[in-house]
């Protein structure tokens, strides 16, 4: 397979086609914008958090194919998971679009082992993160109100 | 270097197009596909890019050098350096004449009157804010007006911003027609005692519009504006003359005029520059420095603080002795031919859309592709290894009148073939495929 067929999995391309909870949430708690000023891919990220999981998770984006399909994997995997979990998750992620995973670590990142070919690619490294980034942004956003007491 | 016979390949079925009114140099006969001659001079040309032959078409962002040019600085550092303006030895003496040569030939170049109002900067950025932090600065009051274009680089629109926060002027801006045109009944309605300041960019890095600048600056002018062309497009494809445009400043990059970074050319005109304050203090600049208080030197040294970009600025020397072999009604002949098949070809893949369709255009053609992201385009024709760019091209505010959030900008030179339009097409229907928009 060519890099250019890793980077552009059909996975991808049908994410990037009908991206996954591709919507505005109108209950959710947190949110968080995403943009590059490089490039001007901009996402903004909806979420429901309850005692520290994330109850759902929605966006909407205008960007690339890596970055909407990114964005869109991303919330079929971290919905129904901890901030715990996905950070940890994140992690892994990042360290694999930038080819720093461990031999065999691929298999832990399920779906999104598909952005694999990303690693070839350094310039699309951020495509691939910004909705990772939102997602931090956003369980980071409103942490002090929600650790203060209920008034 | 010389221009090819009148058979060739690639013979364009176009109409002959009309020589742009405002550059009336002499043009040789119309030429066909001449690039072949020039592209050996540019070793880079010849290399390969993911295991296909290197297509550059990124040449808005930056130009490829010619060997000239690359031989040039090499043989600068390794037979001639010096600094210049101080030592009172052979090895100084010949790195300053060197230098001050360029300074005549880019004087040349623009058809300055002299080569006092040619000051080297960094580049065009460091050009204008030059222009906005020394003469902007020191005579703008609150309530006067800057006038820019909808169509700027950032480069030509936020020092003006910058100035005009620091000075209280209030900032103008021409619209942007729907064909990527300048408004010329609002830049009229605009144009007042009020303006100060009218800057402008001769040709749009995004969709290759060629102003009609000596007819703005004309108006801008009378109405007592000191004018300011950002020249970083204009200078590497269409004869400039300085006089004949009228403007007072016109700034360019050396990196797109086929020589290096880190060096470009704010032309002034000399009773400007003369009545302007120096913008950096430093070595150099200074007539006499005393314990509180300096003298200045006068006009173009007053400008060029600390050790300049020598090696650079014997470079782009290179690069306009090669350029001015070729000669730009040539390069501006061949390019427009170019240019005009490329959109033709390029408009024929299904689903591309050619952004803008100015009556004057150059060098410069954007474009999307429907249903793919500009980026992904990129990437696709750079697994064929074909260069372009793609993104806002550090234009927003015209983004944002184009309602595109990017664009995929391919952007020739005159070393560039049909042959690499053709190439260019081809890797837009591969886009098409790969992405079954």
């Amino acid at each position: 397979m060519s890099a250019l067929n890793e980077l552009y999995q059909n996975v991808i391309l049908e994410h990037n086609r009908s991206p996954r909870n591709y919507r505005v949430m109108e209950h959710g708690n947190r949110r968080a914008e995403g943009n590059n000023p490089l490039c001007g891919d901009q996402l903004t990220l909806w979420l429901k958090l309850a005692d520290g999981v994330i109850e759902d998770v929605s966006f909407q984006a205008s960007g690339c194919a890596i970055s909407r399909a990114s964005a869109s994997l991303m919330t079929t995997v971290v919905k129904g998971r901890t901030e715990a979990e996905a950070e940890e998750l994140f992690d892994r992620f990042h360290r694999l679009v930038t080819g720093k995973l461990e031999q065999g670590e691929s298999e832990t990142l399920g779906k999104l082992a598909v952005f694999s070919g990303v690693s070839e690619f350094p310039i699309r490294v951020k495509c691939a993160t910004l909705p990772w980034h939102a997602l931090r942004q956003a369980l980071a956003a409103d942490a002090s109100r929600d650790e203060a007491p209920a008034s | 270097m010389t221009v090819r016979g009148a058979e060739g390949p690639g013979r364009g079925t176009l109409p002959p197009r009309a020589v742009p009114a405002e550059h009336p140099a002499p043009l040789p006969a119309r030429l066909t596909a001449p690039a072949p001659a020039w592209r050996s001079d540019f070793p880079i040309l010849s290399t390969t890019v993911r295991g296909k032959p290197l297509v550059y078409l990124d040449n808005a962002a930056t130009s490829q050098k010619p060997r000239q040019v690359i031989d040039a600085i090499s043989a600068f550092y390794a037979g001639a350096n010096a600094n210049i303006h101080r030592g009172v030895y052979d090895l100084s003496e010949r790195a300053t004449g060197a230098f001050e040569e360029v300074r005549l030939k880019t004087a040349r170049l623009i058809a300055a009157e002299s080569a006092e109002e040619i000051v080297f900067t960094g580049g065009t950025t460091s050009a204008i804010n030059l222009v906005a932090q020394s003469w902007g600065r020191s005579t703008l009051r609150p309530g006067d007006e800057v006038l820019v274009t909808g169509m700027e680089h950032h480069s030509n629109l936020v020092p003006w911003q910058m100035l005009c926060e620091q000075t209280g002027a209030v900032l103008r801006v021409v619209p942007v027609t729907g064909t990527g045109e300048l408004d010329l009944d609002a830049f009229d309605r605009l144009l007042s005692e009020r303006t100060r300041i009218f800057a402008l960019v001769h040709l749009s890095n995004v969709l290759g519009t060629i102003n009609p600048v000596g007819e703005l600056v004309a108006r801008a002018r009378e109405a007592g504006a000191v004018t300011v062309v950002d020249g970083a497009q204009s200078a590497p494809h269409l004869p400039v003359d300085v006089q004949a445009l009228g403007c007072d400043f016109f700034a360019f990059s050396g990196h797109k005029l086929f020589g290096p970074t880190g060096v470009g050319v704010l032309y002034g005109r000399a009773a400007l520059l003369e009545r302007m304050p120096p913008w950096q203090g430093g070595g150099s600049m200074i007539a006499t420095v005393g314990p509180e208080h300096s003298t200045y030197a006068a006009p173009p040294a007053r400008f060029e603080a600390g050790t300049p970009p020598i090696a650079e600025v014997i470079g782009l020397g290179a690069a306009i002795d090669y350029v001015q072999q070729i000669g730009l009604p040539a390069i501006s002949v061949w390019e427009h031919e170019l240019l005009a098949r490329a959109t033709e070809l390029v408009a024929e893949v299904p689903g591309v859309r050619v952004v803008g369709a100015p009556a004057r255009r150059a060098s410069v053609l954007s474009f999307t592709v429907d249903g793919v992201h500009p980026h992904d385009v990129s990437a696709v024709l750079d697994d064929e290894g074909i260069a372009v760019r793609a993104g806002h091209h550090c234009a927003q505010p015209l983004m944002a009148r184009l309602g595109l959030p990017a664009t995929v900008r391919a952007s020739f030179a005159f070393y560039n073939l049909l042959e690499e339009a053709e190439a260019l097409a081809c890797g837009l229907r591969r886009v098409r495929e790969v992405f079954a928009a």
